[in-house]
């Protein structure tokens, strides 16, 4: 009884009181005034740099040059097509296999400690860093990895030959894959666990055996999760710069890596905003990709009511 | 019946074995680097494999003084970032959820900007804001935190996010007002304790974001855990798969201990829910 009366008087005072109210009702959005204000240095600001400066000139005037040279120099556009085909081809495999992960783990109990071991391993592999993933490779498949030296003493193959394939953009996917993986596993987890036993049952009830349930109920109803987790995994492996950093420390066949080369070293004359022109063209695939992402998630919504 | 029921067995004995295959292969595949990592960090010659075992690439990590003080700089930053995330996201959240609803989709939108804009892109913008910024934050490495706190932004709006949603906030800030406690009050004696869980996994994983981060603190030339385990690696492998492996199990022991805690929370809500005759679907399993 107190406590609803004190509700009720509470409600009356933000009611209340028109002119202070009024003022108060202003005053709020002082509340997030921090917040924008260091978005907009950290965030806002590097990227406005960017932006502008992929138009500008070395002397500052502004010019299309930068954005000219990035879609009709040949390199840079070979970059970009291996960054793209990297990307896709390693979101696929993750996203496969991640997704049969992901099921066999949804599958499971859902409070037992294998569940758990399986999600927390993604969250570290997933989000733990790629110079770390790169070393786990090299201690794998590199010349004196353990699987190398294994197929050299089991099969006596030359390690030095069999294992040449570790420094090329092949090498670098299956390094993407062992955060490619665990990711997909963390994206669609929740989609699988959103699978009502009931819809199985009443399939099965239908006489549905398992092929028609995948086909017709589950199926249709993973299918824009799983392609919003493919479009995610794209983005990841596109924005990757670490593991291939670590992996390839000369020659520059990615996007990122040519970006390191325009920052970390001098620059001929004409060139010193083309680092920053590479640099939009990848918000401009990312903000391709997200756009299809963000009409999917759109779309989908129905399906959740 | 028996047939039918016999069917299903013969289904479900066949969904297990394909789960069993796919943790066998899907996970030997992830698993098998890991052991390598043990393997080779612990041989006597690093060309070759033998049963002999050594410890000395894991003591190579104390003795080594670059390496020591890279971890502790990476601690350091990854202890500033939480904090400055914690006093920057957290309070505006809270306030946007009961006070301004009408910014809430603007401050998501910010929130999540930083997974769509690479850090190698930031990086390239970074150098003029940090170099402008000089005289007032000075140069120590830790200025790092500035743009740590923008990276883990988007996993920690999320985490804090989802604990604000599943419980009636607006109710309790609303009962308490009216009980005679100010903001502040609210803010740290009814919500903080009711997103203790968002918080505490907001924190985990901008730690294991920050001991992991490379692009940014490589491309600055700061000497963060992962730039100096990269160099190591040149000259060192052994030290520097030590030190990756050492990290990597840290973080899946911070991840597990969270997700033990989320467990624990989700239990309850669980047994509330049953005992409301809901989630009977989930009972199934």
């Amino acid at each position: 009884m107190a406590g609803s009366a004190a509700l009720a008087s509470a409600t009356g005072r933000s009611r209340g009181g028109g002119r202070r109210g009024r003022v108060r009702g202003g005053l709020r959005y002082l509340g997030v005034t921090p917040f924008l204000v260091y978005v907009a240095i950290w965030l806002f600001w590097p990227t406005a740099i960017v932006v502008v400066g992929a138009f500008r000139s070395d002397s500052g005037r502004l010019t299309l040059a930068n954005v000219s040279t990035l879609v009709h120099n040949a390199t840079i556009l070979n970059a970009f097509k291996a960054s793209i085909e990297l990307s896709l081809a390693t979101a696929l495999a993750g996203a496969v296999a991640g997704g049969l992960l992901a099921w066999a783990v949804a599958t499971g109990n859902p409070r037992g400690v294998l569940r758990r071991v399986v999600v927390a391993a993604s969250g570290v592999l997933a989000q733990f860093g790629g110079v770390m993933l790169t070393f786990a490779f090299l201690a794998t498949y590199g010349y004196t990895g353990l699987l190398t030296l294994a197929a050299a003493h089991f099969f006596g193959l030359d390690p030095y030959s069999s294992a040449t394939w570790i420094y090329t953009l092949f090498g670098l996917g299956i390094v993407y894959t062992f955060f490619q993986i665990p990711l997909m596993v963390l994206i669609f987890l929740p989609a699988l666990d959103n699978l009502q036993p009931q819809w199985q049952e009443a399939s099965a009830n239908l006489g549905g055996g398992s092929w028609a349930y995948w086909r017709y109920v589950a199926g249709p109803i993973l299918a824009p999760s799983f392609i919003s987790a493919l479009l995610l995994l794209f983005v990841s492996a596109f924005s990757a710069y670490a593991t291939a950093a670590a992996l390839l420390s000369q020659g520059d066949p990615i996007v990122p890596l040519q970006i390191r080369t325009f920052i970390s070293s001098e620059v001929m004359v004409g060139q010193a905003n083309m680092g920053k022109a590479l640099a939009l063209g990848m918000v401009v695939v990312v903000a391709v990709v997200m756009t299809i992402y963000a009409l999917l998630q759109r779309s989908s919504k129905w399906r959740v009511q | 019946m028996t047939a039918r029921a016999s069917s299903i067995g013969r289904r479900s004995l066949l969904r297990n074995v394909l789960r069993w295959v796919i943790f066998v292969v899907v996970g030997g595949y992830l698993l098998i680097p890991l052991v390598a990592m043990l393997e080779f960090s612990t041989r006597e010659t690093p060309t070759a494999m033998a049963w002999k075992r050594t410890a000395l690439g894991w003591k190579g990590i104390a003795d080594n003084p670059s390496v020591m003080s890279a971890i502790v700089l990476s601690l350091e930053l990854a202890a500033l970032t939480v904090v400055v995330m914690l006093f920057l996201l957290a309070p505006t959240m809270v306030w946007v959820h009961l006070r301004v609803p009408k910014m809430r989709r603007v401050i998501e939108f910010i929130s999540l900007l930083p997974l769509t804009i690479p850090a190698i892109v930031i990086v390239v913008g970074l150098a003029p804001v940090y170099s402008r910024l000089m005289p007032v934050i000075g140069q120590s490495p830790l200025v790092l935190t500035f743009i740590y706190v923008v990276l883990v932004l988007p996993y920690a709006y999320r985490s804090i996010d989802a604990s604000l949603r599943s419980i009636d906030i607006e109710t309790l800030a609303q009962a308490a007002r009216g009980l005679g406690a100010s903001w502040l009050q609210v803010f740290l004696r009814i919500v903080v304790p009711s997103i203790r869980a968002g918080l505490l996994s907001a924190a985990v994983l901008s730690i294991a974001l920050v001991l992991g981060e490379f692009t940014i603190s490589s491309l600055l030339v700061y000497d963060t855990l992962q730039v100096i385990v990269n160099q190591v690696g040149q000259d060192n492998a052994q030290v520097a798969v030590a030190v990756s492996l050492a990290a990597l199990l840290f973080g899946f022991v911070l991840l597990f201990i969270v997700s033990t805690v989320g467990a624990g929370r989700r239990r309850a809500a669980r047994a509330t829910a049953i005992e409301a005759g809901l989630e009977e679907g989930d009972l199934y399993e």
